[in-house]
């Protein structure tokens, strides 16, 4: 099967239109309410006491003097909540308030419910913990020497090591050994945060042993999950609501201290409780990028065709274990889903660090690789006298192919968006002079994980669709994150109905009224819940059109449904009518990713996806010579969307995409000093403000997958990627040196300028790859190349 | 949210009672003028008094006059008012762009120059929540004793982060004082600092900046060129004002300020020696090694440290660039008109001057 280029539905009366979303006129108009927006009869305001040591025992918790403050309604300790949880079943060492130990500064010990903020932040001032302090573990490197004292968990190891992997598909050895030229470079990415605008915000209100929770959360299925755990309550006696949300990003994607503190303060108080963290609180939150350090070898022909890599990563996990093992599987995933990689050995590792936890942010785990892989391309190229998208081009993966790691591929525009970027942005006829560059680079990014983050039966997104006299409904787990997925709910279901979004009511992300979606994460809500929309849609549509025909003496196929018309009838008269033929309308739609798009090895569960989205950019910037700065004067992003549901929306993600990319770039950092962070604050951790913001020329290849609603594939993640690398490889075509780190700061340039003109090597980056105690190699045979996979 | 300790506010009738309730109130009191400074490190604790004393809202504080002793810009005329007026700008092209570059458009709005030359001084260890600082250990600049970037110094090294400071300094401003009993006294801006981060102000605490006078107009060209990594918002990093008088094509005098490598703005008019005497054509076109000379020793005094954003090697490179972009753009602009330099003082603030 090949991509084809016209729709697939005759109806496009909304699909592919670039509409306002939904939300906009409420977020413009501030009508919209956020979780901090809410406000409860009798409610108390929670402030969390957090750890001032990276790493110490707490020997005593004494609250007596807080309880005793006027205005104080309530105090909890880790005793009260002893339950350990954590996004991933394999590492459940988190708890709510630690009452043990605590592993990072900022980590949560007590929780005080309030008449109002001030008399809790005065009461959890004046709660006394005794602590015995232990040695920090600051960095990579002291993670992997062996403890100095006790390491931070006793689980794991050994030592401080969270997790390790290594795999093998196909012969690698004999992919060197055949090589014309083989490569080695090591690279490091910072850490660094998501920094939504909007702070996380939580409010818990508990009767008769209910609890209901309003929460700036993107998950709202796996924070149920977590509350009823750490409660010790049945699922159906808790309800979260995701709070309309300003930003995400993947920080609010794990069950959090302040939310499971405020509904036990509830449970306890008998009233409602809201804590909303203050911006350096969310830097303790964290879960951002992980450092990585990365080692790469690849071998090539003298054509520039790939034989053989071998990929390494060490991540620094912070303090607990968050999605960690998947981000670590994820620096090792996706490089296979770009280039075709005849045999290839992955081998990461995780250690825990006393920092706050990293996580999932926009990428997950795989803008590090990708950074890694691309320069490290430019590299070979630049030895090899090639063309760098010459070299790239030979090695694109096709389209309805399997990877060496088993992922399968289908709709694939590589070749599509490098033509359509390079043609825009002239990379090729581009003018040479010191100070100017140009870089280029691609990626791809997964439309929804393939698997759940627990194993379960459910499918991954579910819906349902009611229609009557009050209107259209669509119920549905997802939650808008600020990418626009009530936007795309109500499009999908709009198209379906013959009606414009607006038409539509949306009940979304709320675990006790709606059917589950796993979340706003992996984007994978297009995808998954958009597939559900779509069915449950076109069920409710079949539903009308039978009551019309019948009316109407005709067969369904002659009854047109659009411009709120079902056949000649209107649409509500169409709804009455269906209503009378068929009782209540409701109908329900649901998606699970196919079976076999993934491997059967372990660690096979990272990386399978129902499909593939595709992202090319070029950018362009001024690196002064003289100051290491750098102008970015306008970044080309092409992108394989696959179809654009709406391409207003569609390019809103590609810009924000592009500017958080360019921050990961250029400035933003998550760093510590003295085992603090360096940074918490807006004015101090830098990233892009509207003046750095170049231009962005965004376009869209539209490649039609099979499999995705109407053919779409995601666009939230994507096109951040091929941003980093590209802006690296501009700073090497512009000053002939590279900076091997992530951010590409103004020192670090001059560093790279003055070791070249001490005549060493040309670049900044880390010097070696530390030892690391990878286990031994799981060797899996690669799929066979010649059998179809559709 | 950080939430504002309790306070009580008063608003001052006039400069003299302002002075008086601060002479009363002791360090229980701070004057606020558009709080831009004082309520943000308020929330985080890092001042904490217990009586605000306003004003912003004087009318005796919010002129811009000129005589023939110069002009003068009362302490509550705020930046967005400078950086917008025409006639400040084309007499003192230097304090302009300073007060252009303060921060944002928002905050120059309710920001003050009396509020910019009395701004705090910066550091990233004391720049923090009360929880921050008390996890590390306070320092000597509040709650603590010792100096958290250089452990051994006697003297607290925040960074002196006035935009506008070093400018006044470069055209020989001086600052009119207000006591507690209503009597005045005028200093030169260069003598309102010190060099210890802590105590950085020589004002008495009962004192209240009434204005800021500049020399008469015409004489000095001037430039101020700041170091900073975003140009929307971010505090000075580095960075150079240069005043520049001339006598037809020559140079008479030179001199160079700069800011945020240490404790106070740094006079380094020493470095501009080189320059007295010489024609302009020479620093415009010509020679590229006396510029780079001057700027080379105009920074060889400065000490920055690892208690701001970026290396402190880079700060230190770019402030010498700074210095030779400032003096550039001072050469660049047109003949200044007016009474020559020596008729209103081009003594006050010292300087290298053709003697
Ligand atoms: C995000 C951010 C970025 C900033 N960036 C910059 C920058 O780039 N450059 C820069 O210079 N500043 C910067 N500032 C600091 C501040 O906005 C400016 O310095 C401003 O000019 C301060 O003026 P104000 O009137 O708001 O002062 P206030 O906050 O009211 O007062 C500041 C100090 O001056 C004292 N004071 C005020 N008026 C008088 C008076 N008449 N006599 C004696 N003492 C007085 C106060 O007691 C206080 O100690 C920034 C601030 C923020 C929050």
């Amino acid at each position: 099967m090949t991509a084809v280029d016209t729709p697939v539905v005759p109806w496009t009366g909304v699909v592919g239109r670039p509409l306002p979303r939904v939300e906009a006129a409420a977020k413009v108009t501030g009508a919209i309410a956020y979780a901090d927006d809410l406000q409860l009869p009798g409610m108390l305001f929670c402030k969390l006491l957090r750890s001032p040591h990276p790493h110490a025992r707490v020997v005593s918790v004494d609250t007596t003097a807080a309880r005793a403050m006027r205005g104080v309604v309530a105090v909890l300790t880790g005793h009260d909540l002893p339950t350990k949880y954590g996004i991933m079943p394999t590492c459940e060492d988190e708890q709510a308030l630690e009452h043990e130990k605590v592993r990072f500064v900022g980590d949560p010990v007590a929780a005080v419910a309030a008449v109002d903020e001030e008399t809790a932040l005065a009461a959890c001032r004046a709660i006394q913990v005794e602590y015995q302090p232990l040695a920090a573990v600051e960095s990579i490197e002291d993670a992997l020497a062996p403890p100095d004292g006790e390491p931070l968990h006793d689980y794991a190891g050994p030592g401080n090591v969270h997790r390790l992997a290594a795999l093998e598909f196909g012969d690698v050895e004999a992919g060197f050994a055949r090589a014309d030229h083989v490569r080695e470079d090591v690279f490091f990415f910072e850490g660094n945060t998501h920094l939504p605008m909007e702070q996380h915000s939580a409010t818990a209100q508990a009767s008769d042993g209910q609890v209901t929770l309003w929460s700036s959360t993107q998950n709202p299925h796996y924070v149920h999950r977590a509350l009823a755990k750490v409660l010790g309550l049945p699922m159906g006696s808790v309800r979260v609501v995701a709070a309309p949300l300003g930003g995400g990003f993947g920080g609010k994607c794990d069950p959090f201290s302040h939310e499971i503190a405020v509904c036990k303060l509830a449970l306890v108080t008998g009233r409602p409780v809201k804590c909303t963290l203050t911006r350096e609180e969310v830097f303790y939150t964290h879960r951002g990028r992980h450092p990585t350090l990365m080692w790469v070898r690849t071998g090539v022909d003298r054509e520039g065709h790939i034989l053989a890599m071998h990929f390494r990563s060490v991540l620094d996990g912070g303090a607990y274990g968050s999605y960690g093992p998947a981000s670590m599987l994820y620096t090792g995933a996706l490089q296979p889903t770009t280039y075709r990689i005849p045999a290839y050995r992955f081998e990461g590792a995780r250690v825990f660090t006393s920092k706050a936890p990293c996580g999932p942010k926009r990428g997950h785990g795989t803008p590090q690789p990708r950074f890694a892989l691309e320069v490290h391309l430019d590299k070979i190229a630049e030895e090899l006298g090639i063309d760098p998208v010459t070299l790239r081009r030979r090695n694109y993966v096709e389209p309805f192919t399997r990877t060496v790691n088993w992922l399968r591929v289908t709709s694939c525009g590589l070749q599509q968006i490098t033509d359509r970027v390079l043609d825009a942005s002239g990379y090729a006829r581009r003018r040479r002079r010191l100070g100017h560059g140009m870089g280029f680079a691609v990626s791809s990014y997964m439309c929804g994980a393939g698997l759940s983050i627990y194993w379960n039966t459910l499918p991954h997104s579910q819906c349902v669709v009611t229609a009557g006299r009050g209107g259209v409904t669509v119920f549905c787990g997802a939650t808008d994150i600020g990418q626009g997925s009530d936007s795309m709910l109500a499009t999908v279901a709009a198209e379906e109905l013959g009606l414009q979004p607006g038409a539509i009511r949306l009940v979304t992300g709320d675990t006790g009224l709606t059917p589950v979606d796993l979340g706003s994460y992996s984007s994978r809500v297009t995808f998954m819940a958009g597939n559900a929309a779509r069915e449950a849609a076109a069920k409710l549509r079949q539903l009308l059109v039978e009551a019309v025909a019948e009316a109407e003496g005709r067969s369904p196929e002659q009854v047109q449904v659009r411009d709120a018309r079902i056949g000649s009838l209107g649409f509500e008269e169409a709804v009455a009518l269906a209503e009378e033929r068929f009782g209540t309308l409701a109908t329900h739609g649901s998606y699970t990713p196919p079976a076999g798009i993934g491997g059967r090895y372990k660690g096979a569960g990272v990386g399978p996806s129902p499909a593939y989205s595709y992202s090319a950019a070029v950018v362009e910037l001024d690196a002064d010579p003289v100051t290491g700065e750098i102008d970015v004067h306008k970044v080309w992003l092409a992108h394989d969307i696959g179809r654009a549901i709406n391409e207003l929306a569609v390019r809103g993600q590609v810009e924000g995409g592009v500017c958080m990319g360019l921050g990961e770039a250029l400035m933003e950092a998550q760093a510590y000093r003295h085992g603090l962070v360096k940074q918490p604050s807006m004015l101090d951790y830098k990233s892009l403000t509207f003046l750095e913001m170049p231009d962005v020329e965004t376009i869209l290849v539209e490649t039609v997958d099979p499999e995705g609603p109407y053919g779409a594939k995601e666009v939230g993640q994507g096109p951040l990627l091929p941003v980093i690398p590209a802006v690296v490889s501009a700073v090497h075509d512009a000053l002939g040196v590279w900076v091997d780190e992530v951010p590409v700061t103004p020192d670090k340039v001059l560093r790279a300028l003055e070791a070249r003109a001490r005549g060493r090597d040309a670049r900044y980056g880390p010097k070696s790859f530390p030892v690391v105690p990878y286990p031994p190699l799981v060797k899996v045979a690669p799929p066979d190349a010649a059998a179809p996979t559709l | 949210m950080l939430r504002l300790p309790p306070f009580s506010f008063l608003r001052a009738r006039d400069v003299a009672e302002a002075a008086g309730l601060l002479a009363e109130h002791g360090d229980q009191a701070m004057l606020v003028a558009g709080g831009t400074d004082l309520v943000p490190k308020m929330k985080r604790g890092q001042l904490t008094p217990t009586l605000l004393v306003g004003v912003g809202h004087l009318a005796e504080l919010g002129h811009v006059s000129a005589s023939d002793r110069g002009v003068e810009i009362g302490a509550g005329v705020t930046l967005a008012r400078v950086a917008a007026d025409a006639r400040l700008g084309a007499a003192y092209p230097g304090y302009v762009q300073a007060a252009a570059s303060v921060s944002s458009p928002a905050l120059r709005n309710a920001g003050t120059i009396g509020g910019n030359l009395c701004v705090d001084t910066r550091c990233n260890y004391y720049d923090m929540s009360f929880e921050w600082r008390q996890a590390l250990g306070f320092c000597m600049k509040k709650d603590g004793d010792v100096c958290r970037v250089a452990p051994a110094s006697t003297y607290c090294r925040a960074i002196a982060s006035s935009d506008t400071a070093p400018v006044a300094i470069a055209l020989g401003a001086t600052v009119v004082l207000v006591g507690p009993g209503g009597q005045r006294r005028e200093l030169a801006a260069a003598d309102l600092y010190q060099d210890d981060g802590r105590c950085y102000l020589t004002k008495q605490p009962g004192e209240v900046v009434e204005s800021l006078r500049l020399p008469p107009p015409g004489g000095w060209r001037s430039a101020y060129v700041k170091v900073r990594r975003r140009h929307a918002i971010d505090f000075p990093l580095g960075g150079a004002a240069v005043a520049l008088a001339t006598t037809g094509p020559i140079i008479e005098a030179c001199r160079i300020v700069l800011t945020a490598v240490g404790p106070r703005p740094l006079d380094v008019s020493a470095a501009a020696e080189p320059l007295v005497g010489r024609p302009l054509a020479e620093v415009l076109g010509g020679d590229v090694g006396l510029l780079a000379e001057v700027a080379a020793a105009a920074v060889k005094p400065a000490k920055p440290l690892d208690n701001a954003d970026l290396h402190y090697v880079w700060r230190k490179q770019m402030t010498r660039r700074a210095v030779e972009q400032a003096i550039r753009q001072a050469a660049r602009q047109p003949a200044p008109h007016g009474a020559p330099a020596a008729t209103f003082g081009a003594d006050a603030a010292g300087g290298a001057k053709r003697g």
